[in-house]
């Protein structure tokens, strides 16, 4: 077949031949390569699923099972406090009554509190900053962003104390205070964005006699509505996703959110050892909703990484 | 620190030129609108500025203060002037800890830096799918609780799903992370795990910014893809490399959540990194001066690499032209 083709002496096809035949060789390689990286990345999300639905017994009993194991929701009651102590005990769990339905309600409205009050807080700053005019502006910015190079780790012990001597330990309020108003980072991500937007869509707006406040809210939000929902969704997963701050400031269950309620599951370990079926169908719980939150906006996040990366 | 901001030093003049004349247009435009907008403004920056002043500013203040202080949070602070410093200085486990985060950094960063420029590549070598971005991003939206837990339990020792592919393969099995040497690589692994694809996808950016026709190119020159990495993307990429390095190095060295759910700082203190040893300092021993010191100790760290690497990062730039 080769010697057939090479007959027709025509050069394309044999400087590209052997190119593309070596190039598919690697890019066959290639794709292995990114097929080990996705199996990587992806086989532990189904290695919750497989162990949240098995016993605990079948899990001693057949480790290896790429299937769950005695087929069962028992895993997702003792998480959701929907089984007796006793019941539970009796199911390799530790009977200590943790109640998922209250830590998601927790975490849902610490995250919706978090991110809505601060991208709204930081668009109106992103807007002072970038449209309006007035004495001081690009030294009150320089602080905000010096702001963005103390790691926000640096900031906790005090704030911690601070909301102590405010009296909002162990209250939902308390863990979303401190970043309720604005990042450094959000501010000058909305600033980017409304500095581009064209000087004669707001001159208009002006002559129509639309105030400042008005060209805000009916010109400047919806003109970067992309970027807010883009920036939201970040926000919303990144407090979601906080352990340390929360840890430091809930104690019981009126306060506490699904990353540290999973630590507590997983610090209540029953004499039967880790009660592991429980505990992942718990962590299924805690992760599901950032699963669902990112298949819907997927692709405007992934497009816009480059940008917001300097998170 | 920035990849959109890091260019305008060298430009600024002309970039406060452009800004003066825009300036000047708009009062021409909008003549009679010239007194500014003190006050609205004033409106809009108040609940950022509170928030800056009151959960930023403040606590960074305050918690170089503390360092100086005696403080167990029941009793005010007293003032002890360098003594948690001194303590510091001669405390083993302080430095031991030290030690643990800089070697948790090094696999950390060193793994994470080598496989997200691998995927990154594969990514703009292979396809452009935004599906396979997607996947590769996914880890990243778990906690690093959940990533923490998923693989304390698949590298369980007796029921691990890990350590049962090892012991069929007739490997004696491996207590992960329950062993001192074994703790801290895997730790760094699980965290390479959660963010190499967000990494990936910076560098990805980065790429994306390198003309295709490079790429053609050198082609029709005859190179192959391993020659056109190290003499295209390796060189063009760098400055994005730099900028990102910085970024997650500076992540790295505040491991705490991780450590925290699957071994609490052990075996034996092998795990034992300079965020959990500030929080056990604080909130197990109400040592909040103290703590407060070295988590400056931190900071200046922190401080003295973003410094060095922006160097490096401009360094770069002007390399390239």
């Amino acid at each position: 077949m080769a010697a057939v083709t090479t007959t027709p002496p025509t050069t394309p096809p044999t400087t590209l031949r052997p190119v593309r035949r070596r190039f598919s060789f690697g890019r066959a390689a290639a794709w292995t390569v990114m097929g080990l990286i996705v199996l990587i990345t992806l086989l532990p999300f189904y290695w919750i699923l497989r162990t949240a639905l098995s016993t605990n017994a079948g899990l001693s009993a057949d480790p290896t099972s790429p299937l769950p194991v005695d087929l069962t929701t028992s895993g997702f009651q003792r998480a959701l406090g929907l089984q007796s102590a006793e019941e539970a005990v009796a199911q390799g769990g530790a009977g200590g009554g943790l109640d998922f339905w209250r830590y998601l309600l927790n975490s849902v409205l610490v995250s919706t509190l978090i991110t809505g009050c601060q991208i709204f807080f930081s668009a109106m700053a992103a807007y002072a900053f970038s449209r309006l005019r007035w004495r001081g502006r690009d030294k009150v910015f320089g602080l905000f962003l010096a702001g963005m190079m103390v790691p926000a780790i640096f900031t906790l012990l005090p704030n911690f104390v601070l909301i102590k001597q405010l009296h909002l330990i162990d209250t939902l309020l308390g863990i979303a205070l401190p970043t309720m108003f604005m990042t450094p980072f959000a501010v000058f991500f909305l600033r980017q964005f409304f500095m581009n937007i064209p000087k004669e869509v707001e001159e208009a707006a002006l002559l129509d006699g639309a105030g400042k406040v008005k060209i805000f809210f009916r010109v400047v939000l919806p003109m970067a509505s992309t970027p807010i929902i883009t920036l939201g969704v970040l926000t919303y997963i990144t407090s979601w996703n906080d352990y340390f701050w929360p840890l430091m400031v809930s104690y019981s269950d009126s306060s506490r959110v699904l990353t540290v309620a999973l630590a507590v599951f997983r610090a209540q370990t029953p004499a039967t050892g880790v009660d592991w079926s429980g505990l992942m169908a718990a962590t299924l719980i805690a992760a599901l909703p950032m699963l669902v939150l990112f298949a819907g906006f997927a692709r405007r996040i992934v497009s816009s990484i480059g940008f917001t990366g300097i998170k | 620190m920035t990849i959109a901001s890091s260019s305008p030093p060298s430009r600024l003049p002309t970039g406060g030129a452009a800004e003066a004349r825009s300036r000047t247009g708009t009062r021409q435009g909008v003549s009679g609108e010239d007194r500014g907008d003190g006050r609205l403004a004033a409106l809009f920056i108040a609940p950022a500025l509170l928030g800056f002043l009151v959960f930023l500013l403040w606590p960074t203040l305050r918690g170089i203060y503390l360092s100086f202080t005696r403080f167990n949070l029941l009793t005010p602070a007293e003032w002890v002037g360098l003594d948690n410093y001194v303590r510091m200085v001669n405390d083993p486990i302080f430095w031991d800890s030290l030690w643990v985060t800089v070697e948790y950094v090094f696999i950390n960063i060193g793994v994470q830096t080598v496989a997200a420029l691998a995927i990154a590549v594969l990514l703009q070598r292979l396809t452009q799918s935004a599906m396979l971005r997607g996947i590769v991003l996914t880890p990243y939206l778990m906690s690093n609780v959940v990533a923490g837990l998923v693989w304390l339990w698949i590298l369980d020792t007796q029921l691990g799903i890990g350590n049962e592919i090892i012991s069929g393969l007739g490997v004696d099995r491996i207590p992960f992370l329950a062993d001192e040497t074994w703790a801290i690589p895997t730790i760094a692994l699980i965290n390479v795990w959660r963010h190499v694809g967000y990494t990936a996808l910076l560098l990805f950016a980065g790429l994306q910014a390198i003309p295709n026709d490079m790429y053609e190119a050198a082609r029709v020159d005859g190179a192959s893809e391993w020659r056109m990495f190290w003499r295209i993307t390796m060189p063009l990429l760098r400055p994005v490399l730099a900028v990102v390095l910085i970024m997650t190095v500076i992540g790295s060295f505040q491991v705490f959540d991780t450590v925290a759910v699957t071994t609490a700082g052990g075996p034996a203190n092998a795990t034992n990194v300079l965020q959990y040893y500030i929080y056990g300092s604080a909130f197990g021993r109400f040592q909040f001066g103290y703590a407060s010191a070295m988590s400056v100790a931190l900071l200046v760290v922190l401080s003295a690499i973003t410094v060095l690497q922006y160097r490096l990062t401009r360094a770069g730039r002007t390399d390239l032209g």
